[in-house]
């Protein structure tokens, strides 16, 4: 489905859920768009299930940019393949690094090793970016971790912070207020504005999670 | 170049906005008020995406550290130039130790203040532009010196212009604000809609940079009220459980997940962004995308 979003975004509706394949699909179909933009094309917004396009209303008009869409799409279905980006991911679990650890273990009635054992054991694909410069939203989440996010959210959240929400596996690249549930701390830079790739993670990423002990963080 | 004596309420850097980022959550921030921005620079025969400052809800106080010209655009605001007083949407000549007050009246938020030969600031992410949220650039203080480029012409052959009263924006605290429809417009009842275009909305007092809480009749949802994230943009009107509409402004996050009933056109974004808080009653206008495109081709 091709939506108007104002007059200089066009809106691409894949599908209305958070599914890894349709969001898969999201990110091919960026990739696509990003291999061949035309004039006028400002940027794309992946998102879980929809695409963005940004352009210039005073360079294209909507059914220009709709035409250049569905044909885009077309080749969507043949034999493009889009190889994404591996990245492992250093975490110091619980303690100060992770206070909501013991809290998540208790509420799904397991231990925090179990909580650190099943949130590192699986690889996650970063469907989206936005809240703050840098945040990657990650799933899906194994059922069993599966939290709402807090009640009443916190006015600080330090940076690095490793948190999970519904089935949502996240960092925070600043300082900020944050909702999530944090279960543990990396000291990796997310977003570091003098650096010549400025984020860390970039959407359809695919990122593990390495335990490790305080002296390796 | 300018020394800052004194600063109330909000005065950064913005030149006309940083774009490629925000796939990775980056917004596109630069002015609110984008044909104030443009034409402050363009009177002066700046580029027409230089960097100039953005003043908001307070004041600036300026030295001159060397004679220099400069243009003040936008609503809301008059300017004091040494002994001078000077209406809004020109440029003026200034020597080297005057002061230059850029003083709030009514009628708007938000004045451009820009420099011959525009300001010079380190690029961040390719844009000048200061988003204070992600610690991207920071809020002009008492004492900053200001540095400027090298000026298109002559200071004195760029002094005592006025922009064209003809192509003056119409800002207006009755305003006729025209959206192009959804793309969430099935997430409201038809009644949800009608309330939408036929009743008049207030700016809510507690407004800023990132979006415009408007105060009036709620609209109510035709179901869930969230959506799954998705990308928005300047003028997007989210509105949340309590049926309350917010347009999300120059520093909108660059993903949202409330129902989006309508998107402010590009030409109209300037007026919307100049009302006033508690003043302005603002309705909204159904328009198409190829006519907001029209009258946005109209105004540059």
């Amino acid at each position: 489905m091709l939506k108007p979003l104002g007059d200089s975004a066009l809106l691409i509706e894949l599908g209305e859920e958070i599914n890894l394949a349709l969001n898969q699909r999201v990110h091919t179909l960026d990739a696509l768009f990003q291999n061949d933009a035309i004039p006028g094309i400002l940027e794309t917004v992946p998102a879980y299930s929809t695409l963005l396009i940004h352009y210039d209303p005073l360079t294209l008009t909507f059914d220009q940019v709709t035409h250049w869409v569905r044909d885009k799409m077309t080749q969507l279905d043949e034999s493009f393949h889009r190889s994404p980006r591996r990245l492992e991911v250093p975490v110091r679990y619980g303690g100060a690094s992770g206070p909501d650890l013991e809290t998540v273990a208790v509420s799904k009635n397991i231990s925090p090793a179990d909580v650190i054992r099943i949130h590192s054991g699986r690889e996650y694909t970063v469907y989206m970016m936005g809240f703050t410069p840098g945040f990657p939203y990650m799933g899906m989440l194994d059922e069993r971790l599966i939290m709402p996010r807090l009640e009443t959210p916190r006015t600080y959240v330090k940076a690095g912070s490793v948190a999970i929400a519904d089935s949502q596996t996240g960092i925070y690249p600043l300082d900020s207020p944050g909702g999530w549930h944090l279960i543990g701390w990396t000291p990796l830079k997310l977003f570091d504005p003098t650096r010549d790739i400025p984020f860390l993670f970039s959407p359809g990423d695919l990122v593990k999670f390495i335990p490790v002990e305080d002296d390796h963080a | 170049m300018l020394e800052v004596l004194d600063v109330s309420g909000l005065a950064t850097f913005q030149d006309s906005g940083r774009r490629g980022w925000q796939s990775y959550g980056v917004p596109v921030s630069g002015p609110m008020d984008w044909f104030a921005h443009r034409a402050a620079n363009s009177l002066l025969g700046n580029s027409t995406d230089a960097v100039v400052i953005e003043i908001g809800l307070g004041e600036i106080a300026l030295r001159a550290l060397r004679d220099t010209t400069l243009a003040v655009t936008g609503a809301g605001f008059e300017v004091e130039n040494y002994v001078w007083k000077f209406p809004l949407w020109t440029t003026f000549y200034v020597r080297a130790g005057w002061h230059v007050q850029v003083k709030k009246t009514s009628g708007g938020n938000w004045a451009y203040l820009a420099i011959a030969g525009g300001f010079e600031t380190p690029s961040i992410l390719g844009s000048k532009s200061t988003y204070l949220r992600g610690g991207i650039g920071s809020a002009l203080r008492g004492g900053d010196i200001l540095e400027a480029g090298k000026p298109a012409s002559e200071l004195s052959k760029l002094a005592a212009r006025d922009f064209p009263v003809g192509k003056y924006m119409k800002y207006s605290q009755l305003p006729v604000i025209e959206v192009i429809p959804g793309p969430q417009e099935n997430r409201f009842t038809n009644e949800g809609l009608k309330i939408f275009y036929e009743n008049k909305y207030i700016l809510s007092r507690s407004f800023d940079r990132m979006g415009y809480r408007l105060e009036g009749k709620p609209i109510p949802h035709s179901g869930s009220m969230d959506l799954i994230s998705e990308g928005m943009t300047m003028g997007s009107v989210q509105v949340p459980a309590n049926g309350q509409p917010i347009v999300m402004m120059a520093d909108s996050p660059t993903t949202g997940g409330y129902p989006k009933i309508a998107n402010v056109t590009h030409a109209d974004l300037p007026v919307l962004a100049q009302c006033e808080a508690g003043v302005s009653k603002i309705r909204f206008k159904e328009t198409t995308v190829e006519e907001a495109q029209k009258k946005l081709a109209g105004l540059r």
